[in-house]
């Protein structure tokens, strides 16, 4: 999504009041948006925590703010000054995070970023955006650039199936429909299941639906969601972040807090940092059943 | 932003008592600190900031100095004063996030101040505005490591419309600063950078009145303070970085801030 992303903020550069901050990520990637903005694209170095307080002085100052750099480095180095500094006075910096997830599987630990949506949920008036496919990313740019809130943008890879075509950008998408479980998938993990229960027979399939912002609010969960539940369908959560403070626990807080209940619960997530060895984000997805087989297991649809 | 009124000798010895009363009156320490950089926060507020002018006050622990100033420039009322630590003010022992105009942010966790300071420097640039930010640190500060972020990208940006003072007093919260962790001679190692390093006394108002004038440049100024200045028997004392007043020692204060 780190092209699209850059074509999409390539779009928006005609604004003169935009301006761009890396931590000096975006090498072979971020070159057309720099070209485009000039002086307002600024690689702020190896200082994260100073460019997040930047940016939020930039914000309050009225500037369309935007802070890069991949995911872990975005929320969790800074975390004070995305509290204290952009949080608590509600100024509507974007921080975007690239590689979210296990997006730099074999990069390391250090490099993984599976906690992040969770930890800046906690923060007051945070929205976080994780698309799901590339051709999300204009319409997505669009709407974090049109926040009036603080806000994550997660992005990480998501190609949709081979000769599939994804539909358009909505926080709420189905994309595969059946008869069997309710699939809440949270990000581009949503993509790759979709191959998986097309081969299903439409009896046993389940309705797959693609979650793209956080957090969970009641409103805007589909009407098909809550009637599935309500008659008795299990649900499944799956989410490439660990489980606590993930969007399980805060759909499942969202349904108990309306007295509505659900039948049966699976949910697949992160298992950890403490793996013994390292992979790609596909092997990291495996190790933590979040890939279609697992899904499929999960299920007893295997 | 500015009151327009000179600052006086007898400006800051009234601003001296109404801080140590609205200290006293909330039962509330961090008077030794606060002391120190009373004077500087006065020349700004009554001369050196103009309306399209930004503070940020990264030493969030020297709060009521800030109240302080702004009371005296006229910002803030008596009656806003009263309400220093007490449950539902706005004037809470660091700095609120929103509420009274001139506080831009809520600071106290040292060492986001800087890069505060910078951003609004930065952003003013890029609105063309002809302002200016003043930002007034703490010497232990200078042990945080983002506070050398800031400075790095002040610098790196050439932030010519960036004023940093530095309220050397020389304690922190649990010892001297050379004692914790010396970063001496701090000002040898700002000059390394390109930046305008200057060091004056820090309650000689004509010092600080010459070093906030506009110099088209970056600048630094190292103001050699003393912790609780003005009251002798909290002068480059440590137990001026936490503690209250009693009732005794605050008459005493008091006293010696009316003899002069």
């Amino acid at each position: 999504m780190r092209k699209q992303f850059c074509d999409a903020m390539v779009a928006r550069a005609a604004r003169p009041d935009l301006m761009f901050l890396t931590g000096d990520l975006g090498f072979m990637a971020l070159e057309p948006l720099q070209a485009a903005l000039g002086s307002r694209f600024i690689n702020a170095g190896v200082a994260e925590q100073n460019m997040v307080s930047v940016a939020a002085a930039l914000a309050r100052e009225g500037l369309e703010t935007w802070a890069y750099s991949i995911a872990p480095f975005i929320y969790a180095r800074p975390f004070e000054q995305i509290r204290n500094d952009v949080s608590f006075h509600g100024l509507p910096v974007k921080l975007v995070g690239n590689g979210g997830g296990y997006g730099y599987g074999v990069m390391g630990p250090t490099h993984h970023a599976i906690e992040d949506y969770g930890t800046l949920l906690a923060l007051p008036g945070m929205a976080v955006y994780v698309p799901v496919f590339d051709e999300d990313l204009a319409a997505v740019v669009d709407r974090v650039g049109n926040e009036q809130r603080p806000s994550y943008l997660r992005i990480g890879r998501g190609e949709p199936p081979k000769g599939w075509t994804p539909p358009a950008y909505a926080p709420w998408r189905r994309l595969v429909q059946g008869r069997g479980a309710v699939v809440i998938a949270v990000g581009p993990l949503a993509g790759t299941y979709v191959a998986a229960l097309q081969a299903l027979d439409e009896s046993r399939r389940p309705d797959l639906w693609a979650l793209a912002e956080l957090p969970v609010a009641l409103p805007s969960v589909p009407a098909d969601i809550l009637s599935a539940l309500a008659g008795g369908r299990r649900l499944c959560i799956a989410e490439e972040h660990v489980a606590q403070g993930g969007v399980a626990s805060q759909l499942l807080l969202a349904l108990a807090g309306a007295g509505l209940g659900v039948a049966g619960l699976t949910h697949l997530h992160a298992r950890a940092h403490h793996y013994e060895r390292y992979g790609s984000q596909a092997w990291l997805r495996r190790q933590s059943g979040l890939d279609p087989d697992g899904l499929l297991a999960a299920l007893d649809l295997a | 932003m500015k009151s327009g009124a000179n600052v006086s000798a007898q400006t800051v010895l009234e601003a001296r008592r109404r801080l140590l009363r609205m200290h006293h009156e909330a039962g509330v320490g961090h008077i030794g600190g606060n002391l120190s950089s009373l004077d500087a926060l006065l020349v700004a507020f009554h001369e050196a900031l103009g309306p399209a002018d930004r503070f940020v006050l990264s030493k969030g622990h020297s709060a009521g100095a800030l109240y302080t100033a702004l009371w005296s420039a006229g910002r803030l009322s008596d009656d806003d004063l009263r309400t220093f630590h007490q449950d539902a003010t706005l004037l809470a022992g660091h700095p609120p996030a929103r509420g009274i105009a001139d506080i831009l942010f809520a600071t106290g966790s040292l060492g986001h101040g800087l890069s505060l300071a910078a951003g609004t420097a930065l952003g003013l640039r890029a609105r063309q505005s002809p302002g200016r930010v003043l930002c007034l640190t703490s010497d232990g500060e200078w042990q945080e490591g983002s506070t050398w972020e800031a400075f790095i990208f002040a610098c790196h940006q050439r932030l010519d419309n960036l004023t940093i003072l530095v309220d050397h007093n020389g304690l922190q919260g649990f010892g001297s600063t050379a004692e914790v962790a010396s970063m001496a001679p701090l000002w040898d190692k700002l000059r390394g950078f390109d930046a305008e390093v200057s060091v004056i006394d820090g309650h000689d108002l004509d010092a600080i009145r010459a070093a906030l004038a506009p110099s088209g440049r970056l600048r630094v100024v190292a103001m050699q303070t003393v912790k609780g200045k003005g009251v002798s028997f909290l002068e480059g004392r440590m137990d001026s970085h936490y503690l209250p007043l009693s009732a005794p020692q605050y008459e005493r204060a008091l006293q010696e801030l009316s003899a002069r």
